[in-house]
């Protein structure tokens, strides 16, 4: 009887102990807006006589907006001055892409995930992480996104970038992300 | 004058033996914390300690456990009872001339016995040295794995027969250890032994609160890529998610009556202050209604109110609302960053962070004067808590670039340093049950 009841102890602390990631939902399937991996090559018509012609490869081999590292939409952080949650104007264009993607993509949810720097209580710094994540999300649903496709959550202090002690760190953190299911 | 009392919890005895089967099969024992005290109380009582009768014996001694317990109260000075022949345990046997010039004031005595059932036998006396009377005298029946729980409620005995305060050794806290990428819930007792984890995560907790019979801690976790706040029962282990609404949920604070938990959630866009039922049935009714931040509640000790942080006036400092609603109430004037508020048991005053030119520290508010002492210097100073006798403040702290856990009276005299053996120690909660 103790060994069962061990057992079933043991089974139930280490459930509640064990920390398995969650697998992230696929989100829906991304349209494909840049460059196709099947676009079509063309053939050079073959003129004997005139100058051929030759397609040009289009660029970033998945076609992938979202992980195209010459598209904004593969940055995703917005920077946020000290006791601040207001958005800069030199991220209006990063939240304004973002913005209109979610637009065009009427089933594509994200989350925007808020930071603060490590300085002051826990819980308070969460709010503010919370504040800033709003901030974005506000500014994208200005920009046409809609209320139900954005979850706003905050790591507050938990989760830095940079763990140093100083300015530099603490700007680092002070951010919200912009975060797609399958990233 | 009281006469002997037994006490053997059934529960408790299960619920040690059960933590002791979980310990083993949860893998490596966690991690103990030391203490080491510094600075003293106004006046230090000096009390002789002498061995019991046959403890030597026990595989848990009991009277280093309430030597240790009442020098690190800082109250005590404890006096040599060694090079005394007979050794007395018996009040017939004490020669009060000899303690008188070691300047005793009480000296303990007892002895341990086996029981007709096999369970230990262990009295007691505290003795006045200079009335030559006895102050007070118990029997306690134990087994042997509560044996260091007895010396803690010795200790508790002679702490309030001779401060006149309750004592708060057994008591138990719990704290957050992290180790590299790993976040561990401890529980132990409250002088830093027996330090068992109830939870290991890759991912952050903070905010343990215990519930008022000692038996749950809530918590936010943020196992699940963002903060969720469970309730776990520390007698089966057995957890659930009590608020995990759209957004981010967390800093859970108990009810007086342990039914339900006043949280903070951002459903409603923006950090307000919800109350749900403990477990997790039912919808949370929402408790302020500002465009600001309204975080970190705490129940008063007669469960009317609620304090908590705020700064719908621009910066973040203390309010007070009543459970049943209505407008809130600023508390803190003085500085423009007052946070993390806890009330004292006894409901006089608040513990809670002050920040001064960018220093965070312990401080305490007096409800009726609204007099403020700053209680510590440390400069990143977080998560004050009071023990259960309204007299300890445990708090989280750095030294060294480590974390650890510190405690300072409420009148800033004694000052107690808790390390853990490995990883930062944080986001410490004091447990307001005296363990029976």
């Amino acid at each position: 009887m103790k060994r069962l009841l061990m057992a079933l102890a043991a089974t139930a602390i280490l459930a509640a102990c064990s920390s398995t990631p969650t697998k992230e939902q696929d989100g829906a399937s991304v349209e494909d807006r840049g460059g196709a991996a099947t676009a079509q090559q063309q053939k050079p018509q073959t003129q004997p006589t005139g100058p051929t012609t030759t397609p040009l490869e289009p660029k970033g081999v998945s076609g992938n907006p979202l992980k195209d590292p010459s598209n904004i939409l593969s940055k995703r952080s917005v920077y946020f001055d000290l006791d601040s949650n207001i958005v800069k104007d030199e991220f209006k264009p990063l939240v304004s892409a973002h913005a209109r993607y979610l637009q065009q993509n009427a089933g594509q949810k994200v989350t925007v995930q808020g930071n603060a720097d490590e300085r002051g209580s826990r819980e308070y710094n969460l709010a503010l992480g919370q504040r800033r994540a709003d901030a974005v999300k506000q500014a994208m649903q200005l920009l046409g996104a809609r209320s139900e496709q954005i979850e706003t959550i905050s790591f507050g202090e938990e989760k830095p970038r940079s763990t140093g002690h100083d300015e530099k760190s603490w700007a680092e953190n002070r951010r919200a992300d912009i975060v797609y299911p399958n990233d | 004058m009281q006469s002997c009392r037994e006490k053997i919890p059934l529960m408790i005895h299960a619920f040690r033996m059960l933590m002791a089967a979980l310990l083993l099969s949860a893998g490596s024992a966690a991690a103990s914390l030391t203490i080491e005290i510094t600075g003293a109380g106004a006046t230090q009582i000096p009390v002789a300690i002498v061995p019991f009768r046959a403890e030597e014996g026990l595989a848990q001694r009991i009277t280093p456990v309430v030597a240790a317990d009442l020098a690190r109260s800082g109250l005590f000075r404890t006096v040599d009872p060694g090079g005394i022949n007979p050794v007395p345990h018996e009040p017939e046997q004490l020669d009060y001339a000899q303690w008188r010039a070691r300047g005793a004031e009480a000296v303990v005595i007892g002895s341990v016995s086996k029981a007709p059932d096999g369970r230990y036998d262990i009295r007691f006396r505290v003795m006045d040295v200079v009335k030559q009377t006895q102050i007070a005298g118990f029997v306690y029946f134990a087994t042997a794995n509560q044996l260091r729980l007895t010396a803690h409620k010795i200790a508790d005995v002679i702490y309030e027969k001779l401060t006149g305060d309750t004592g708060v050794f057994a008591t138990r806290i719990a704290y957050v250890v992290k180790r590299g990428a790993r976040y561990e819930l401890h529980v132990a007792d409250a002088d830093g032994y027996g330090a068992q984890s109830v939870l290991s995560s890759n991912e952050p907790i903070i905010s343990p609160a215990w519930s008022p019979d000692g038996t749950r801690l809530a918590y936010v976790s943020f196992e699940q890529k963002k903060p969720i706040v469970y309730v776990q029962s520390l007698t089966t282990g057995g957890r659930q998610a009590v608020a995990a609404f759209r957004g981010s949920n967390s800093a859970p604070a108990w009810s007086r009556d342990g039914r339900q938990l006043a949280v903070t959630l951002t459903r409603d866009g923006g950090s307000q202050l919800y109350l749900i039922n403990a477990d997790g049935s039912g919808e949370p009714r929402r408790l302020t209604s500002s465009n600001a931040i309204d975080t970190e509640a705490n129940f008063s000790p007669d469960g009317q109110s609620i304090l908590f942080t705020s700064d719908r006036g621009g910066g973040p400092q203390i309010y007070r609302i009543a459970v049943s609603g209505g407008p809130a109430q600023r508390v803190t004037f003085e500085g423009d960053y007052n946070v993390s508020p806890r009330h004292s048991p006894d409901g006089k005053s608040f513990t809670f962070i002050q920040r001064n030119r960018g220093r965070f520290n312990v401080a305490v508010q007096d409800f009726a004067t609204r007099q403020v002492q700053v209680l510590t210097d440390g400069g990143i100073d977080e998560s004050p808590s009071f023990a259960p006798n309204s007299r300890l403040i445990l708090y989280a702290t750095e030294v060294g670039g480590r974390g650890i856990l510190a405690a300072v009276s409420s009148d800033g005299r004694i000052r107690q340093r808790f390390t853990a053996d490995v990883g930062d120690a944080r986001e410490p909660a004091w447990s307001s049950v005296v363990n029976k």
